[in-house]
């Protein structure tokens, strides 16, 4: 290793960005290197997304300066990105399916001679481009003719012609097989050995070992810490990236229940599971109790609650509901049996953006009742106020539209529509995901309270401590299958993270 | 399979297998068709559907529709024939004037379509009633034009062997066939059509300013229109507004017979003109009956139309089923076909067959 660091081509300072309700990005910094491959690491909501569309101006920013060799640049859309030498590569590859090879690599700044486009040299020279980068295809044939590796390979060609410094690399494995992602590192070392500074995204933690120079963590829009990757101990990465600082005092106390509630459980899940989706896990979930559910993004954690809520029916195992084997084929099935399910994406599975607070609260209420039996006006008054008021939703009366609430608050009116079916067992996802961390000890002081009242919580989270202080039994899950039960005074922030850290079989890394 | 038969070729192979079959069944009845002299018809004839068709091809690849062509071929012939009639303009200038009037409007149209963000469908209907209504305004009864240098272009010709006559509104069209080729498929321009057809959304992340091509696209096609109504007017010597109620349907009906896909991205000139010329001689043939309602004609335009629909559709799924490539043995470089492309996308196929 050299002694002085390579130089700085790219750096982005207090980056920020700001969503009605809550700040996607806060005062990020980022600082590229020539010739260095640089992981950005962080859960789902950390703000990778945001900040990767800050660099290439796909949307604009809040506040914050981006220089590039030095000089401040403004890149007002992907066209102002690639000509300050910008140029990113998503896990979609944006590419043109319709059109060849040779046409997506020249798309507007195609060879020409007499004003026509000079097909036969465009096609060489692609060809040739495509070479340099390891590919030896017929670059006149249409796109849609090579796998999802070979367009990733021909998008990067793409981007780095386009005289990229720096080219932002999202998800880029995300579905590639072992030996495509072997390829494609081959091809990112040369280029990285040939001076570009690389940003590479991912969650496989093996691959950013495998690869990388330097590591940027971000959680909840805010930035962790910058590492060299050979001096960060993967536990210590973990640790990052869960928000489980050792410097840093919990300001969690751990409350769990006064223990597991003698009887049979609620709910028994035994070796529950469905192929190429979640392998066999075993759950047990008590009324006044809960099971808290950790992992990693990817790690199986989301599908076991898809698996209890029927979202996805299983096809190994078997459910034990009140001591009588049940299968669940929808959702329905599940809600009849009383079940509620808060899902991860608030915005894309959970709230109807566009409705009142009431609506969305009465919907799964009415939905519950079948359409036939209507709640009436002031029935949903009544409901809407009632939650409301115990939950504190912050907002001047119910007929608001929901999307004008903060996170936090969506979410609790999110909660509100599930208590208002008063379930016995209710599954949150990432209940505290996308909300300002003031607003985080809120959300699990009502978790808490709701335990208490006799209700059963299935709980998934990435916020590690927030996990280890209310949980009775935490779930750990690694590469979609359990990887262990912690009971107990065995649950500690720091058990958990050795527990999802643990060294395991590597996945497509070298 | 050989290296022409692909999925996107293969509408287009459907139209000219269509085509010949229903020529055979034409001549065999009626030998009197196999002549030049009908081919010569036939072009004049649909001259001016085959110059909206141009427009239409390229609106459609790009993504778009546009409805409002019939009302701005009928609108440019009523200003022509005032123009001239009226204001007693020579006609080269009425000519000029009312081309730079077409391409302003669809510029106009396509504009909209972008800014607005509207759906094209209801901003060209929108400007379909305002170019009817514009040239209702003008005159409501057919203008006759009585100008010499009118009547020595109506009457310009090229003879054919065995007594067919290919006349100037004919070559206008073959011309503006080829022009249309070169500027779909050989030109940046016509890349970025295609590009924008495939995904404007992609199109744009890749730096194609998809605002500038929507308005170019949708200025072409208002000029093919304009360019129609010329062609329309020499043909009939007169101006009258209500001139190309429901081309544009029929327009459609071409491009789509021709292979080129409603949803974008994927379709040709070539296809288009075999389209247009389907439809002149299913009209002849009803012609040469004469027993039959030439009403039957859009009965057969019907039952074409949902056949190749249908038979896009099956080559659609059976491309899905049996693997994307239909261009011969795959490259060592491609190891698993099933990945390649989001299902949800529709178009499977690459740039259009050259028209040239």
């Amino acid at each position: 290793m050299a002694v002085t660091p390579p130089p700085v081509v790219l750096a982005a300072r207090g980056l920020t960005r700001q969503y009605p309700g809550v700040r996607a990005l806060d005062g990020v910094d980022l600082t590229l290197r020539a010739g260095e491959i640089h992981a950005l690491l962080g859960e789902n909501g950390a703000g990778k997304s945001t900040l990767i569309n800050l660099l290439t101006g796909a949307q604009p920013r809040d506040g914050g300066t981006i220089t590039m060799d030095g000089v401040e640049i403004d890149p007002d859309g992907p066209g102002g990105a690639v000509k300050a030498g910008i140029a990113a590569v998503y896990q979609e590859i944006t590419l043109l399916p319709n059109l060849t090879v040779a046409q997506n690599l020249y798309l507007g700044r195609e060879p020409t001679r007499w004003g026509l486009v000079h097909r036969s040299r465009m096609n060489q020279e692609g060809a040739a481009l495509l070479r340099r980068f390891g590919l030896t295809i017929d670059a006149s044939r249409p796109l849609s003719d090579f796998s999802t590796a070979v367009q990733q390979l021909i998008a990067i060609a793409r981007a780095v012609d386009l005289s990229a410094k720096v080219l932002i690399l999202d998800e880029p494995t995300a579905s590639l097989d072992t030996a495509e992602v072997q390829t494609l590192f081959t091809l990112l070392r040369s280029l990285r050995d040939q001076g570009l500074a690389i940003v590479f995204v991912t969650h496989f933690l093996d691959q950013v070992y495998a690869l990388t120079d330097r590591i940027t963590v971000l959680r909840n829009g805010r930035l962790v810490g910058e590492r060299r990757t050979a001096d960060l101990p993967r536990l210590d990465l973990v640790a990052m990236m869960l928000g489980k600082t050792p410097t840093a005092e919990s300001h969690l106390s751990r409350r769990p229940a006064a223990g597991i509630p003698a009887g049979a459980p609620l709910v028994r899940a035994e070796g529950l599971g469905r192929r190429r989706l979640v392998g066999a896990f075993d759950a047990e979930l008590h009324a006044g109790a809960v099971l808290g559910a950790a992992g990693l993004l990817g790690s199986g954690r989301t599908e076991t609650a898809m698996l209890l809520f029927g979202v996805e029916t299983a096809d190994q195992g078997q459910l034990v509901v009140d001591g009588k084997a049940v299968t669940l084929r929808s959702p329905r099935d599940a809600i009849r049996l009383g079940f509620g399910f808060c899902p991860e994406d608030r915005k894309l599975d959970g709230i109807v953006a566009g409705l009142s607070i009431r609506e969305n609260i009465v919907l799964a209420l009415q939905a519950k009742r079948g359409w036939w039996r209507r709640l009436s006006t002031a029935q949903q008054h009544e409901l809407a106020d009632r939650y409301i008021k115990l939950l504190d939703i912050r907002t001047p009366d119910a007929e608001k539209p929901i999307q004008l609430l903060s996170g936090g608050n969506q979410q609790k009116a999110l909660l509100a529509r599930w208590l208002a079916t008063e379930p016995r067992l209710l599954i949150l996802d990432e209940p505290t995901r996308g909300i300002d961390v003031g607003a985080h000890a809120e959300i699990v002081r009502l978790l808490e309270n709701l335990r208490d009242r006799g209700m059963a919580l299935y709980v998934i989270s990435s916020e590690i401590e927030e996990v280890a202080a209310y949980s009775d039994r935490v779930l750990v899950m690694r590469d979609r299958a359990p990887a262990g039960l912690l009971e107990g005074d065995s649950i500690t922030p720091a058990a958990i993270v050795n527990a999802i850290a643990a060294d395991h079989h590597t996945r497509g890394a070298a | 399979m050989g290296r022409f038969v692909t999925t996107r070729t293969l509408p287009l192979l459907a139209t000219v297998v269509v085509f010949v079959l229903i020529y055979a069944v034409c001549a065999a009845q009626y030998p009197a068709m196999l002549g030049l002299r009908v081919m010569g018809n036939l072009l004049t004839d649909n001259a001016f559907l085959g110059i909206l068709a141009v427009g239409m091809t390229v609106v459609v690849v790009a993504g778009g529709i546009d409805l409002s062509v019939g009302a701005v071929m009928g609108l440019t012939t009523v200003a022509l024939a005032r123009l001239i009639e009226g204001a007693g303009l020579p006609p080269a200038l009425a000519f000029a004037l009312v081309l730079a009037l077409g391409g302003l409007f669809g510029a106009g149209v396509g504009a909209a379509i972008h800014y607005l963000k509207a759906p094209a469908f209801i901003v060209t209907l929108t400007a379909m009633f305002l170019a009817r209504g514009c040239a209702l305004l003008i005159s409501t009864d057919s203008i006759p034009i009585h100008n010499a240098a009118y009547d020595t272009l109506a009457a310009t010709a090229l003879a054919l062997p065995g007594g067919g006559r290919l006349t100037l509104v004919a070559g206008i069209m073959l011309l503006t066939f080829l022009a249309g080729g070169i500027l779909l498929h050989g030109t940046r321009f016509g890349a970025r059509v295609f590009a924008l057809g495939g995904n404007a959304h992609f199109a744009q992340l890749m730096g194609i300013n998809t605002g500038r091509t929507t308005i170019l696209v949708h200025a072409f096609c208002s000029l093919m229109a304009a360019l129609a109504g010329i062609v329309f007017s020499l043909y009939t010597r007169s101006g009258y507004a209500l001139t190309g109620t429901g081309v544009e349907l029929d327009a459609i009906a071409a491009v789509v017979i021709g292979g080129t896909l409603l949803t974008g991205g994927v379709g040709g000139v070539a296809g288009s003109f075999i389209g247009v010329l389907i439809q002149g001689l299913i009209l002849t043939w009803i012609t040469f009956d004469g027993t039959l309602s030439s009403w039957w004609t859009k009965i057969a335009i019907g039952a074409l139309l949902f056949l190749f629909i249908a038979v896009q559709r099956l080559i659609l799924v059976a491309s899905a089923r049996y693997g994307r490539s239909g261009a011969g043995p795959a490259a060592p470089n491609t190891p698993n076909q099933a990945t390649s492309a989001p299902a949800s996308r529709p178009s499977s196929g690459a740039a259009a067959p050259s028209a040239s």
